[in-house]
């Protein structure tokens, strides 16, 4: 059974539709890779998983269980601030933020832009979100922190401010912040865009050895070599759909719809 | 003489801090209200309080006391204040929080929209309730902001807390002003500056202790 199975995901800002019935799946300890060029919709594809944007239709499940259904009818609970729903004259769920951050747990984020939280230290920002969820003892959560800060290579810099750190630091510590709560999924929206290139390397190494944890990934990129190299499923999304899905070999030699070819033509 | 003098203006001093910590007191926490309620998803609720921070930022602190002091006898035949000192006292506060509420309230709103929205990201996405996210997240942030702002607007207290002499409140600058009348004497009127210029020294002290404890991060 697929850990992360999204069937039909749509969604529209106003009258434009940025994301048109998207399906696929990823298996436990997978890795997905999320290509395209500028404005395909690759963000919005992460952001509806982590439930920052709610999608319009469609259905997200994970590990066989429905988290997410665009369909359900729920008249009582329509959301009547939200007019694109009204427009389309479709009646929409509103989860309730219970729901929604049972929902979310599933899901971890790491941002293009880190946002560490800049007044608390690095172990600080690592221990926050699972203190205030109460997961575990002060003592388990910050042996907890510890140990992800160290598998990002961090130790040293436990009682450093966000600050003082270089962005690829900084990104560390948003992966190791994101793994505390052990989501089952942790999604990354160009983890390096925000980085000169030399600090690429060190983000990009944890993410191969989260993988060789057989940690399951969704990473939207723009290192080709990196998602040849890590993905076990590449995802080439165009205007909002998904144009060609396959393995890296399939996508990166040998790839059949000419958007993809002309796409990969730019590197 | 000096002495007698002297008492009252301390008494007077008095009743200046009394006005002061208890507006400060009032009007902090009442501006986040006001603050949330300018910033509602709730549009009527929206454009009342935008309206009320219009009007009380628009009309002058001293005719809103006078209006509040006066008006409900005068418009309704109904005096809630009473004439005594101490109806005057918290007819003094009820204005003074509610002007400094509407300018403390912007400060906030200002300092509120000026953090990213990828902070308040962050914290949904870590499963953190939207209470948790303001709390522990946001808050100390807008804190760091607004101090340089606020702190202007505390010293402009210190200085208003003058006007509650026209609703004949005994405080500092009232006391020194009944020996001008009476006696003909100026320098009561030159010791009120003083204390007025060490108590405003004081604060812009304390608040530059604040701004330098908050600038270990930005
Ligand atoms: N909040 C929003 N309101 C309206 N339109 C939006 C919003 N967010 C995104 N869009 C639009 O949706 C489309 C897809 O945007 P998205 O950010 O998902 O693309 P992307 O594939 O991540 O692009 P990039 O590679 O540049 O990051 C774009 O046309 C964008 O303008
Ligand atoms: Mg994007």
């Amino acid at each position: 059974m697929p850990i992360l199975q999204v069937e039909h995901l749509s969604k529209r800002f106003d009258q434009h539709e940025v994301l048109r019935d998207i399906s696929f799946s990823i298996e436990k300890g997978e890795v997905l890779a999320i290509i395209g060029s500028s404005g395909g919709g690759k963000t919005t594809m992460l952001r509806c998983l982590n439930f920052l944007e709610t999608a319009d239709d469609g259905t997200i499940s994970v590990d066989g269980k429905v988290i997410f259904d665009g369909n359900v009818q729920n008249p009582q609970n329509f959301r009547s601030t939200d007019k694109s729903k009204m427009r389309s004259g479709k009646k929409a769920v509103r989860m309730s933020d219970e729901e929604l951050r049972a929902a979310r747990r599933h899901f971890g984020l790491v941002f293009q832009s880190f946002n560490l939280f800049p007044q608390y230290n690095v172990l600080q920002n690592v221990t926050l979100a699972p203190t205030l969820a109460k997961a575990g003892t002060p003592d388990e959560i910050n042996a907890r922190a510890r140990a992800l800060i160290d598998r990002v290579g961090l130790t040293e810099k436990l009682d450093f401010y966000p600050c003082q750190l270089s962005g690829g630091q900084q990104q560390r510590v948003a992966i190791a912040r994101s793994l505390a709560l052990s989501p089952d999924i942790l999604c990354f929206d160009e983890p390096t865009s925000a980085l000169d290139p030399e600090l690429t390397g060190e983000v990009l190494r944890v993410i191969r050895d989260l993988r060789q944890e057989n940690m399951t990934m969704v990473i939207v990129t723009h290192e080709m070599e990196f998602a040849r190299a890590v993905a076990d499923k590449v995802i080439f999304m165009a205007d909002g759909i998904i144009e060609e899905m396959g393995s890296p070999d399939e996508i990166f030699t040998n790839p059949k719809s000419p958007k993809l070819r002309s796409f990969l033509g730019n590197f | 003489m000096f002495s007698d003098v002297l008492t009252a203006l301390a008494a007077g001093f008095g009743k200046t801090l009394q006005i002061f910590f208890l507006t400060l007191a009032g009007a902090v926490p009442l501006g986040l209200v006001i603050a949330f309620g300018s910033m509602s998803r709730f549009k009527p609720l929206k454009y009342a309080v935008r309206g009320l921070i219009w009007i009380i930022r628009g009309t002058p602190l001293m005719l809103q006391l006078i209006v509040i002091f006066y008006g409900p006898a005068l418009i309704f035949g109904f005096d809630p204040w009473g004439g005594a000192n101490s109806g005057r006292l918290a007819a003094t506060l009820f204005s003074f929080i509610l002007n400094y509420a509407c300018y403390f309230s912007e400060i906030y709103r200002g300092g509120i929209e000026s953090i990213s929205k990828g902070q308040y990201e962050a914290g949904q996405v870590l499963g953190m309730t939207r209470s948790q996210v303001f709390f522990r997240v946001v808050l100390l942030q807008v804190v760091k902001r607004i101090m340089a702002p606020m702190s202007n607007e505390i010293i402009t207290l210190v200085k208003d807390t003058s006007l509650a002499r026209v609703v004949a409140v005994s405080e500092l600058l009232f006391k020194a002003e009944a020996f001008t009348k009476s006696q003909g004497l100026i320098w009561p009127l030159f010791f009120t500056g003083v204390f007025y210029l060490l108590f405003s020294g004081l604060l812009t002290v304390v608040f530059g202790k604040l701004e330098k404890k908050l600038s270990y991060f930005n």
